[in-house]
């Protein structure tokens, strides 16, 4: 087995369980809260020439979306490289 | 040198280009051809699975879809983006780590089940087809349009074409051949936008010229305008939308669901060496999706103050037909665009209500764009070329799902295991070609729903892959009768539904007969939901997964032993 003990697997586990958490949060909260949702309340505010709803469902999700998967992808690696779990 | 000649030299570069790569790239193994050998790196595959992901609609149709629909555009923008933080979180590193060549492979192995396995294979094969059938017609209009060849001919030398390099390279082939045009589409794409941006707003990035103000000095922002304009002329406010929060939440959802469970889109993450790389992959190909994404919206505003201008003129009472420029004349003859004088007062005039006397097709909205705004012929020829990349890109990914399910799915995993691994590759360039002519015969005489369809292939990946590899995954305990039963649920739920609406009574179709509001684009959230209740319903009453499965899940939940993707 890849881990130390039975403890690690688990932690391991539950530590990444809680990243996707917080992680698929902002990702709901950005797209379907600030684009969706909250987009009337939140076209009240001006931001540059856009309403700053319709401005996260045209843009501002989409950069949050690729700003997700490489803050994933570095925490991920940490946490593989913590718990002897990486490759190589 | 006339727009005509420079776009054949432009676009036979493009496919000299792609048919050296394929002669380069030939596949020896079926390794090679179902995962290209798994050595791709990160960013070439986020590369390729960008050109994968981007089809002839985002390309062609996708700004121009937005430009009329306005704040409800972003269904697609954030659908079809969104989609890639599930599937780099929560999918494509453990299937990497599983390591096997197709979506069926891992919904037959984690399941233990060989009925598991074939649902899983038809619907693969379903939505595929689905999909390539609108690709191949793709490839057709850009010839018609740029080339003035027709449209049969057009189809048939785009099916040379992928079959050249999708028979003889299989995924090696098509993964490079796509990383070449992920640059042609994204170049071709980019450059008209740039170019307008800097006409309308005098911003370089169209990005940020989406919230500017307006050249002209009236220190208006563009997106005011536009909405004045909007509201004056009769049409809704381009800043908000007609589509209730519950039908956009739920179409939303179901791109984005749909999107991760899409088995093209899965399978180039068994291509890099490592989970690492997958996760690495995942957010280069959301990148370099977003280069597009976030230009096309901007490109809609800044193409549609344009024609609105062009047609209504500054003052919004109309111009003559007479002095009409080119570009109304040219696409007049593509039947893109018509002008039905009405009040006979000689002068074009665009708007929502019935003062209107112009019919305008979405397409023209990037295909004429490079016209619209002035710019030099090798423009106009860059556009074709990089439609064609976009449809061909598409479509070679599309038929590799198609060959695989037939030749490994099927054939070697439950017809005949004992083939050898020669005779499998023979057999899934085989199916690649019949593959092929099915899709081209789809692309020359194309069945009336098309564009109907496309919802269909997004709703069931959402209804049954989505939830039946998620919970593979995140649920050790699930069981093959709770899997098999939520995907039959989810998607003949979801089936039922869209072809109620679509097909066997589209009257119907409208918000007050849709079950709490969620027309049939967005169903797929719902059936994905049914998915699951289905699934955990059964598993209640039937006993767990083996042991040996549950270990099985557990060894794909960290990276370490990842090995190559193989068969067995």
């Amino acid at each position: 087995m890849a881990f130390k003990n039975e403890t690690d697997k688990k932690a391991y586990w539950r530590e990444n369980l809680r990243l996707l958490l917080i992680l698929l949060t902002i990702w709901f909260v950005v797209s379907f809260g600030a684009g969706i949702l909250f987009v009337d309340a939140l076209d009240q505010i001006q931001f540059f020439g856009f309403k700053l709803g319709f401005w996260f469902a045209q843009q501002g999700s989409i950069y949050v979306f690729v700003a997700l998967i490489f803050v994933y992808m570095s925490k991920m690696n940490a946490l593989d490289k913590k718990y002897g779990v990486d490759e190589d | 040198m006339d727009v005509q000649l420079l776009t054949f030299i432009i676009v036979g570069a493009s496919f000299a280009l792609y048919i050296g790569i394929a002669v380069w790239a030939r596949a020896g193994s079926t390794n090679d051809f179902y995962v290209a050998g798994g050595g791709v790196p990160p960013f070439m595959n986020g590369m390729a699975t960008a050109a994968d992901w981007m089809s002839a609609a985002s390309f062609i149709s996708m700004a121009g879809l937005i430009s009329f629909m306005g704040y409800d555009g972003a269904v697609y923008l954030m659908g079809w983006t969104g989609g890639y933080v599930l599937l780099a979180l929560c999918l494509a590193p453990y299937l990497r780590k599983f390591g096997k060549f197709t979506v069926p492979d891992f919904i037959g192995d984690r399941y233990y089940s060989q009925t598991a396995r074939t649902v899983a294979v038809f619907c693969a094969i379903f939505i595929c087809f689905t999909y390539v059938a609108g690709q191949m017609r793709g490839v057709g209009v850009v010839f018609s349009r740029f080339l003035e060849v027709d449209i049969v001919t057009g189809v048939i030398i785009g099916m040379g074409i992928v079959f050249f390099y999708t028979v003889l390279g299989g995924m090696k082939g098509i993964t490079y051949t796509q990383v070449a045009q992920y640059c042609v589409l994204i170049f071709a794409y980019i450059v008209p936008a740039v170019f307008i941006s800097m006409m309308v707003t005098g911003h370089i990035l169209p990005q940020t010229g989406f919230g500017a103000t307006l050249a002209d000095g009236s220190g208006v922002y563009m997106l005011q305008k536009l909405d004045g304009l909007s509201t004056q002329l009769g049409f809704n406010e381009y800043t908000s939308g007609t589509k209730s929060t519950v039908d956009v939440f739920f179409i939303t959802f179901a791109l984005m669901v749909g999107t991760a469970g899409l088995p093209h889109v899965i399978v180039r993450f068994f291509t890099v060496p490592k989970v690492r790389d997958a996760r690495k992959s995942a957010g280069w190909a959301l990148l370099l999706i977003a280069v597009l994404y976030t230009t096309a919206p901007s490109l809609a505003s800044f193409a549609r103050v344009n024609m609105i201008e062009t047609i209504n003129g500054s003052e919004m009472t109309g111009t003559e037909y007479a002095s009409a420029p080119s570009w109304i004349k040219n696409w007049e003859k593509t039947g893109l665009i018509a002008w039905d004088d009405k009040n006979n007062d000689g002068k074009m005039f665009y708007s929502g209500d019935d003062r209107n006397e112009m019919k305008v097709d979405r397409d023209i909205m990037v295909l004429a764009n490079p016209e619209i705004a002035n710019l030099p012929a090798w423009v106009i020829a860059l556009v074709a070329a990089g439609g064609v990349a976009a449809a061909l890109s598409t479509s070679a990914g599309l038929l590799l799902v198609i060959s695989t399910s037939v030749s490994h799915d099927l054939l070697k995993r439950t017809f005949a295991p004992n083939i050898s691994d020669k005779a499998e590759l023979g057999y899934a360039r085989l199916a690649a070609a019949i593959a092929i002519l099915i899709a081209g015969y789809f692309g020359i005489n194309p069945p009336g729903f098309v564009a109907q369809v496309v919802a269909f292939a997004f709703g069931l990946a959402a209804s049954s892959f989505f939830p039946a590899i998620i919970m593979g995954i995140f649920y050790k305990r699930m069981n093959d009768k709770g899997a098999v039963a939520g995907m039959l649920s989810g998607i003949t739920f979801t089936a039922a539904y869209i072809i109620y609406f679509k097909f066997i009574n589209p009257g119907a179709n409208v918000p007050a007969n849709w079950w709490f509001g969620i027309s049939p684009e967005g169903i797929g959230t719902l059936g994905m939901l049914v998915n699951f209740v289905v699934a955990f319903a059964v598993f209640k009453v039937t006993e767990e997964a083996p042991e040996e499965i549950q270990q099985l899940v557990e060894d794909i939940r960290y990276p370490k032993g990842a090995g190559e993707a193989s068969a067995h």
